[in-house]
């Protein structure tokens, strides 16, 4: 009886862990069926050309590609920082006492809508930006744009990043701390030790923050300006692929159009995708060099989604 | 196919947060028992249209009238998909929408919007005066500064700053960008060729934001900024806004008189689908438009088209009572007479 129990166990979880891979590969064949207008009109050149006109029926998605992947890696290099800092902290320096509160906050801080970032994105963050802006001289000063963008997903990123970073920093084995300090290390060095243990938890850490900064779209809808133009300034206003699609989505009722959004949801799908994959790739090439620097087996960073 | 109408399904559920049951409006059996017809389609007139689908049901009890405001887009697909009984647009349909559709479909015009320029002008207290080239140069990056000779010869005793103009738009599709650029278009052949029209364009100036909201919240905040909003929103909001010049030479300021006046002179076709921006009379208000209920001719089920008729011609008598207290114009009464004839070909 025992054992069919288990098989029966066995072959259930394993139909939920084939469920997922069957509704990604559900999702990419969806999107790719339902651009096929677009795909086959526009091909390659969708991920190249400039062009977004409704009216004349030319789409091209690279402000676009552009806009999601610079105001994510701004957001990530504010952020990065500020959520290692605060999970150092917590981990390591915290007074007892301060550990739980901290922890409790920086996670409410993930459980906060979109909408409401937004919002606080429109009365307090973007006033700030334009003074900054009129003291730099920016003309028209909007307030909307990328740096506003990059500062609410900024914000938005941190308390995953630095939650999954301070569990990661928990986990690391009491003895390598206790070991750095037999050897004479000092606080920092002993510090500095478990983060090379937890390195590549901590790279998935961040990743998980970049995978969520690509997607998001509600707050960055409403203060990115939306309007799809490439440029490196931080003040002009540019445009994402989620928020074009959240934006353009509902009124696109000729066919072309709607192919042209959906392809633009296959193009975010194949980033992300692909981001995923270079966030592997970085965590198995450090991993290899923690293994093969004989510290200690990682175990701690499977557990961490990239 | 049936994918692609689940998703929409989905998203109509998801928009209104409760579950949709438009898979039953064609197929269930009609008897003596309650009727639920459900409609989807354009946002801007969900408020009149709740209240309507309100009222008529404490009149009569057996009729349930479902809406989801999806957007005029939407609204237009799930018709041609027949997922609903009717649908709702704010921008007449296309021949090639019409065309592709499984049978024939027609509009009735329930009322009337109109579309206002606002600004937040340093130092300018008295309300502005535009007119469609000088909008039309404003949205094309043309005119730049508000002390442009083309926006002073409009506002004569007017002292306007050196500032910079802000252009502010919808970035969401949306029926109110569809009547502001039918207007411009038809005001201004630059505009015509350069951006055109339709519920999102090519916006070659300025930054877009989500919403009547979104775009009132940005030139609220922005020193310069120019912006266009829905009438019904700005008189809510008690937002100051521009008049436009009309067609006849007169600043119109936008109401819902004005509104109406505008749907009065215009030429009516057979099948309603007429816009009315840059319309005759005096005084007509220049950026105006109706909205139009869809419904397919020749309904499967004669049960609920005839009583899908019936709340129409009460929705153009009755109802309209309700449509000023809710911000939008009621329709002339030769367009109301047309209708109530053209109603009769619903069978």
């Amino acid at each position: 009886m025992k054992r069919s129990d288990d098989r029966s166990f066995r072959i259930g979880t394993g139909a939920f862990a084939a469920l997922v891979l069957l509704i990604v590969a559900g999702i990419a064949f969806e999107l790719t069926r339902q651009s096929t207008l677009s795909i086959a009109k526009f091909g390659l050149k969708f991920w190249t050309t400039r062009v977004w006109d409704p009216v004349s029926g030319d789409f091209g998605a690279l402000p676009f590609i552009w806009g999601t992947l610079y105001s994510a890696i701004l957001a990530l290099l504010i952020a990065t920082p500020v959520a290692l800092g605060i999970a150092i902290f917590i981990s390591e320096l915290s007074p007892r006492i301060l550990r739980q509160p901290l922890a409790y906050l920086t996670e409410l801080l993930a459980a906060i809508p979109s909408i409401v970032y937004g919002l606080w994105g429109i009365f307090v963050l973007v006033p700030i930006v334009r003074k900054i802006e009129i003291a730099m001289g920016a003309k028209p000063a909007l307030g909307v744009g990328m740096m506003a963008a990059a500062l609410i997903l900024a914000v938005m990123v941190i308390p995953f990043t630095s939650s999954v970073a301070r569990e990661i920093l928990k986990n690391v084995p009491a003895t390598q701390r206790e070991a750095a300090y037999a050897l004479g290390a000092t606080r920092w060095e002993a510090i500095k030790v478990a983060i090379g243990f937890g390195r590549t938890g901590i790279i998935g850490a961040v990743m998980l923050g970049f995978g969520r900064a690509l997607g998001e779209t509600m707050a960055v809808t409403m203060v990115i300006g939306n309007s799809p133009q490439i440029s490196a300034s931080l003040f002009k206003p540019q445009y994402t692929m989620a928020a074009v699609i959240a934006n353009e989505f509902t009124e696109a009722a000729d066919e072309l159009y709607l192919h042209a959004l959906i392809e633009i949801g296959l193009l975010l799908f194949i980033i992300t995708v692909g981001v995923n994959l270079l966030s592997r790739l970085l965590i198995w090439s450090t991993k290899r060099r923690v293994i093969t620097s004989a510290v200690m087996p990682v175990v701690v960073a499977e557990e961490v989604p990239a | 196919m049936k994918l692609k109408s689940l998703l929409i399904l989905v998203s109509i559920a998801l928009a209104a947060c409760q579950p949709s049951e438009t898979k039953t409006s064609s197929s269930a059996p009609a008897n003596n028992g309650p009727i639920t017809i459900n409609g989807a389609g354009a946002t801007f007139p969900n408020p009149i249209y709740s209240k309507w689908f309100d009222e008529y049901q404490k009149s009569h009890p057996d009729i349930r009238i479902n809406y989801q405001s999806i957007g005029s887009g939407g609204g237009i697909k799930q018709l041609s998909a027949q997922t609903v009984f009717f649908g709702a647009s704010d921008g007449p349909m296309t021949d090639a929408q019409l065309q592709s559709a499984p049978g024939a479909i027609l509009h009735f015009p329930t009322v009337l919007g109109g579309v206002v320029p606002v600004y937040n002008v340093t130092g300018v207290t008295q309300p502005l005066r535009f007119n469609g080239a000088v909008l039309a140069d404003i949205y094309l990056g043309k005119i730049t500064k508000w002390n442009d000779p083309a926006i002073a010869a409009l506002n004569p005793g007017v002292k306007l700053p050196a500032d910079d103009i802000a252009v502010v738009h919808r970035s969401d599709g949306s029926g109110t960008t569809y009547i502001f650029c039918d207007f411009l278009s038809k005001v201004s052949q630059d505009y015509k060729q350069k951006i055109g029209v339709s519920t999102s364009v090519n916006w070659p100036a300025g930054v877009g934001a989500k919403g009547n909201e979104g775009v009132s919240g940005l030139v609220r905040q922005t020193p310069g900024a120019i912006g266009y909003v829905e009438l019904i929103y700005a008189l809510q909001n008690k937002m100051p806004y521009g008049s436009v010049q009309n067609k006849a030479g007169q600043f119109i300021t936008a109401s819902l008189d004005s509104v109406t006046a505008a749907a009065a002179g215009a030429a009516m076709p057979d099948d309603f689908r007429v816009s009315i921006t840059n319309a005759d009379g005096a005084n007509a208000y220049p950026i105006a438009s109706f909205t139009w209920l869809l419904l397919y001719q020749h309904p499967k089920d004669v049960a609920r088209g005839k009583a899908m008729v019936d709340f129409l011609k009460w929705a153009l008598t009755d109802g309209q009572k309700f449509a000023p207290s809710l911000g939008y114009a009621p329709l002339p009464q030769p367009v109301i007479a047309k209708e109530m004839q053209a109603l009769g070909k619903v069978q």
